[in-house]
């Protein structure tokens, strides 16, 4: 039993070698060719981390070009490359790997109470393909010129050489990994659950996982065959959307949107997980509408393919489409709507504590319910032809994207890296960075709505002189928000050295995570196989779980040794 | 002009501009209402129910039946009504009167070339008519660009092999940006240009202006091209549906009644006028007819042009 | 491995565990379970990879009817009618060879094993004459389509679109036949070796799924590029 840690106080042995899965195997070699998914997660955190930084310093580089009017620091060519770089890097190599892959590996097998994934090794296999990806991207980039923008619209891509091949082959097997992702996560989920771990005591994140995973699994494979396509229409012209060559360039817009706006929820919906679970614990409250907000993420997951076309509402589609677009976009808009207030509901007559994920997670409403209202605005169609391609548009998806799924990210990696590093982070460092990334990232991009409704166009190098005090307010803006981030980071970081020893159980949540294992895990996850007979949020039964008030919730201790679980 | 805009918006051009402005404040409002609730809920309960002691345990709400119907049926209710008028206004702005003036719009990286009904043509300015529907028909010779008036609250993507339409009617005189909103490549933000609304007079002396200016053989050349003859009509001598306009000036001519005749200025001006008055031997009598319209100007200048094909 | 390590496995108590048994695995049921979930959802995601081509296809299909009844008669429809039978025989051998190792038949298991593997490569050699019969006559995909001598006529235009969807579809499809090839070479090898028996034949199992749907998008592919 030298592999627990909190028994030691019992059985009055020492502590001092705690075995857990960062230390049983220190080798390069068991990390590299690690199967356990908690390590695994850990790669991808450090791989999407590089491509953040990569891409947030692109903007910060964007932002800085528009200070002023003309040319500030760079030329148009270096310019259109720049924003295309950061619009990919953080699309594909970013944002819909970094919750999934990174969080939701090392987090949701714990939460069900496995002790993996249900394929371990093609979960290895997933993340080199995504480094293969990756480096294929570099690859592109150095090799030449990418100005595209993220979209790839043809025929201006058709019209480069190399370089798109290398980036249409990149995102191809990247989207290979995000597809064995997500069905490795969906047969988990479905197969791997701790007895007693019904659907409706599932964590919200895990369902919010599932949801993701779906989306991943179904929609993938359509960016898949449109980049091959692509590959093949610059490799052996074969015409299927460059006009030069008789293809048709707004059939390839359908082909990408089919992909890119199920990719959305890609990228939202496990940061609608990752708020349920931080509301819920820092609220000690059960989750309002609990159903609700599981199925709906579900039912967005499959809404979602049918939406694609509010994105082509001036792009020369039908205006029978572009209406029929419109209404579904509405219909998926409620359900998100009433999550909102449903995580609003959570926090009445609740126990709110304001730590720093607590603080992102309620920035994550504010700004989750411009980027959202801002979205319905955008849907109205004739308002839409407006506003389409404008900064209008920019601020709206940075709003959902960056305002959503990047703050619920910095949530959900506070929240967790004390189960991960066992480390506590330096709390006051933390909110204030958190208060300065709220400040910073409404300064830059609200500014933005005001330019893009006045008519500023997105993509522009240069600008008409009334636009000029807008992007210089957005600039500063962003340089507040490039602090606010370094100082989260620092203060993440710093943690490994200077940080306290966290417990099992520091926020005294109820998900298995934190109840059933140590600080960090045991590289099994578990020492015995959990048997849930609860819901995720109960924390009416807190004095029952935890024990005396005050506790900090050992159940790793507490719990009288149940039986291993193998029927 | 004088209209600076909203906080907003930008100035209101077009006859589009009020609705379309009436839709965007209306949705606004709305959003801002919700917004400021959601905020001020999250601030309330955030201080409210703050967590006193580390031992609390909140007490369990039931859910309220009625409130979460309501948060349901409220919100479909309102995106309905901003769905229905949007949707109007959508169709609004799909239907051009018929009576619309058209104009031809060519993009190309990176500018807009336009082509008036008479053959004239301007780069970058696009000259209306005020208190005119004006159709543009647009196409790209090469990749996707979008033509956007802000002032006019239009915008439309323009698309290589394919024709794409947007249409207005400005209501004031003055001058208002078009700009690209399809990213194009290096000079994107460069591809700027202005709508100059002007009154009916001016619109209709400038029309003329620079027609005036030109050669008659120049101009013709310019029709040659502009009003399709060069499909049917070469002029290097290959034959096309049509006889060619080289060497005709002059030529004997026998036609398929047996008769001839030396093309001279009033043959060929009663050959684009009327054109099965006399038709050409071994050549098929299918010329259209719709050059009946031309004026003298133009007649002038096209004969003017063919006689400079020897 | 660390002597902890060891530690910690004893306690999920290895011991009683079939070789086959993965330790993060309860039962060889669930681990069975699993797999085959696991498979299904992949063979959805080969749906829709192929889906997009078909979508492309109707699209122009549909914007082009004539060119494409016109030019498919191009394709002789023996040569693919024989790939059909040959993949459809195959699709029978799978299914038999799962059969047998379900009945512990090592030598049926085997000889079924080797026959799909053979209709894989017939499959595959027919395709290559094809291909190469097509080339001869300056039938390529997209630009590069110029048909000369007999085929002049067919020099038409919108026709390279129609190749250059029959080239991608069916050499995806190719590739995919190719794959399995490699699969079924594994496959066959561990069985000699006697890998498989009725209380583990997994692999077996989800090879033979992933070849039904070869079958499948084949069944598709047929009528749409040869016969109509």
């Amino acid at each position: 039993m030298s592999a627990t840690q909190t028994v030691g106080t019992e059985s009055g042995r020492s502590v001092s070698a705690p075995v857990n899965y960062l230390n049983h195997d220190k080798s390069i070699k068991g990390w590299l060719y690690t199967v356990d998914h908690k390590r695994i997660g850990l790669m991808y955190l450090a791989t999407v981390s590089i491509a953040f930084l990569v891409a947030g310093l692109l903007a910060l580089a964007v932002r800085t070009e528009l200070f002023s009017q003309g040319r500030t620091i760079m030329d148009a060519d270096t310019y259109n490359q720049f924003f295309s770089l950061h619009g990919i890097m953080m699309v594909f190599l970013f944002i819909i790997p970094s919750i999934p892959a990174a969080l939701g590996n090392f987090v949701m097998p714990i939460q069900i109470g496995a002790k993996d994934v249900a394929f371990p090794r093609l979960n290895l296999a997933s993340y080199y393909i995504f480094v293969i990806g990756g480096v294929l991207a570099v690859t592109g980039i150095l090799v030449g010129q990418i100005d595209t923008g993220w979209t790839f619209y043809t025929p201006y891509s058709s019209r480069l050489g190399a370089p798109v091949l290398f980036l249409t082959s990149a995102v191809f097997i990247a989207g290979f990994s995000s597809i064995l992702t997500g069905l490795n996560f969906i047969v988990t989920i479905h197969k791997m659950r701790a007895p007693g771990l019904t659907w409706n005591r599932l964590p919200l994140f895990v369902w919010s996982i599932y949801a993701t995973s779906i989306v991943q699994v179904l929609a993938t494979p359509v960016i898949g065959i449109t980049m091959v396509l692509l590959f093949m229409e610059k490799a052996l012209q074969i015409g299927i959307f460059d006009p030069a060559l008789g293809g048709d360039p707004v059939l390839f817009q359908h082909f990408f949107w089919f992909y890119s706006h199920p990719a959305v929820y890609i990228m939202i919906l496990p940061a609608f997980g990752i708020i349920s679970d931080l509301i819920g614990t820092f609220s000690r409250h059960e989750v309002q509408g609990y159903k609700f907000v599981a199925l709906s993420s579900v039912a967005i997951a499959f809404l979602g393919f049918l939406v694609w076309g509010h994105h082509m509402f001036v792009s020369g589609q039908s205006v029978v489409s572009s209406i029929i677009f419109s209404l579904l976009t509405y219909l998926i808009g409620i359900p998100t709507g009433v999550k909102v207030l449903n995580w609003v509901g959570t926090m009445y007559k609740g126990s709110i504590s304001l730590q720093t994920p607590m603080l992102y997670a309620l920035s994550f409403l504010i700004l989750f319910t411009i980027g959202g209202l801002t979205g319905v605005m955008l849907g109205v169609l004739s308002v839409d032809v407006h506003l389409h391609d404008t900064y209008f548009v920019v601020a709206h998806f940075h709003y959902v994207m960056m305002g959503g799924t990047v703050i619920a990210a910095l949530g959900g990696l506070h929240y967790w890296w004390p189960k991960m590093t066992g480390k506590m982070y330096n709390e006051t460092n933390g909110r204030i960075a958190a208060v300065l990334i709220f400040i910073g990232f409404n300064v830059t991009f609200f500014t933005q709505f005001i330019m893009g409704s006045k008519g500023m166009p997105r993509r522009y190098y240069d600008y008409l002189p009334e636009f000029e005090i807008y992007h210089m307010i957005s600039t500063i803006g962003s340089f507040l928000l490039a602090i606010g981030l370094f100082m989260a980071a620092g203060g993440l970081i710093a943690s490994f050295w200077r940080g306290k020893k966290a417990t099992s159980n520091p926020w005294k949540s109820l998900t298995l995570e934190w109840t059933h294992t140590t600080s960090p895990p045991d590289p099994h996850n578990f020492h015995h196989t959990p048997i849930v007979t609860r819901g995720p949020y109960d924390y009416h039964l807190a004095p029952e779980i935890f024990g005396e008030p005050g506790g900090d919730g050992a159940v790793v201790s507490a719990q009288p040794d149940t039986d291993p679980v193998q029927q | 002009m004088g209209d600076k805009g909203t906080f907003w918006l930008p100035e209101s051009g077009s006859t589009l501009s009020p609705g379309l402005d009436s839709l965007f404040y209306f949705t606004y409002w709305i959003s801002v209402v919700i917004f400021v609730a959601v905020t001020v809920a999250v601030i309330v309960f955030a201080i409210k129910y703050r967590r006193r002691n580390d031992s609390d345990i909140p007490p369990i709400v039931h859910e309220n039946k009625l409130l979460e119907t309501a948060w349901i049926v409220v919100p479909t209710i309102l995106v309905l009504i901003v769905f229905t008028w949007g949707f109007r206004s959508f169709l609004k702005l799909h239907s051009p009167p018929a009576n619309a003036y058209e104009i031809q719009v060519t993009a190309k990286q990176w500018l807009w070339d336009y082509t008036y009904p008479n053959g004239k043509t301007s780069t970058g300015d696009l000259v209306v008519p005020v208190d005119r529907p004006v159709r543009l028909v647009m196409t790209s010779t090469d990749v996707l660009h979008s033509f956007f008036v802000p002032a006019f609250r239009v915008k439309q993507d323009v698309v290589p092999n394919r024709y794409s339409s947007v249409w207005f009617e400005a209501t004031g005189q003055g001058e208002y940006h078009i700009l690209c909103t399809e990213y194009c490549g290096t000079q994107h933000s460069g591809m700027l240009g202005s709508v100059i609304v002007q009154s009916a007079e001016d619109f209709d002396a400038w029309l003329q202006s620079g027609v005036e200016d030109m050669a008659p053989a120049e101009y013709g050349a310019l029709l040659y091209t502009q009003q399709n003859c060069n499909v049917c009509h070469s002029v290097d001598g290959t034959r096309l549906v049509g006889p060619t306009l080289l060497g005709l000036f002059g030529r004997q001519t026998t036609f398929t009644d047996g008769t001839t005749a030396v093309a001279d200025e009033n043959y060929i001006m009663e050959s684009i006028v009327n054109p099965m008055a006399k038709i050409v031997e071994g050549y098929p009598p299918g010329m259209p007819t719709i050059y009946s319209s031309f004026d003298s100007d133009q007649l002038n200048a096209l004969v003017a042009f063919i006689k400079e094909q020897q | 491995m660390s002597e902890a390590v060891a530690t910690a496995e004893q306690i999920h108590g290895h011991d009683d565990h079939p070789a086959h048994l993965q330790h993060h695995f309860v039962t060889s049921d669930q681990q069975f379970e699993a797999s085959k979930m696991g498979m299904w959802l992949f063979l959805i995601t080969e749906i829709l990879l192929f889906s997009g081509m078909f979508v492309a296809y109707t699209v122009y299909r549909v914007w082009h009817p004539e060119v494409f009844q016109g030019v498919s008669s191009l394709l002789d429809w023996r040569l693919g009618g024989l790939n059909t039978i040959v993949l459809l025989a195959s699709s029978f051998t799978v299914a038999m060879s799962i059969h047998f190792a379900q009945k512990n038949n090592q030598k049926g298991l085997v000889i079924n094993l080797v026959i799909t593997l053979l209709c894989a490569c017939i499959f595959l050699v027919v395709k290559y004459f094809e291909y190469t019969g097509k080339f001869s006559h300056g039938i390529f995909p997209g630009i590069a389509y110029h048909p000369h001598g007999d085929y002049a006529v067919y020099d038409i235009p919108y026709a390279g679109q129609f190749f250059s969807i029959y080239y991608i579809m069916t050499g995806i499809h190719g590739f995919h036949v190719l794959v399995g090839i490699g699969v079924f070479i594994w496959i066959t090898i561990r069985a000699i070796k006697g890998d498989f028996t009725s209380a583990y034949y997994t692999p077996v199992e989800l090879t033979g799924l992933y070849w039904h749907l070869v079958d499948i998008i084949w069944i598709f592919l047929f009528p749409l590029l040869y016969l109509i």
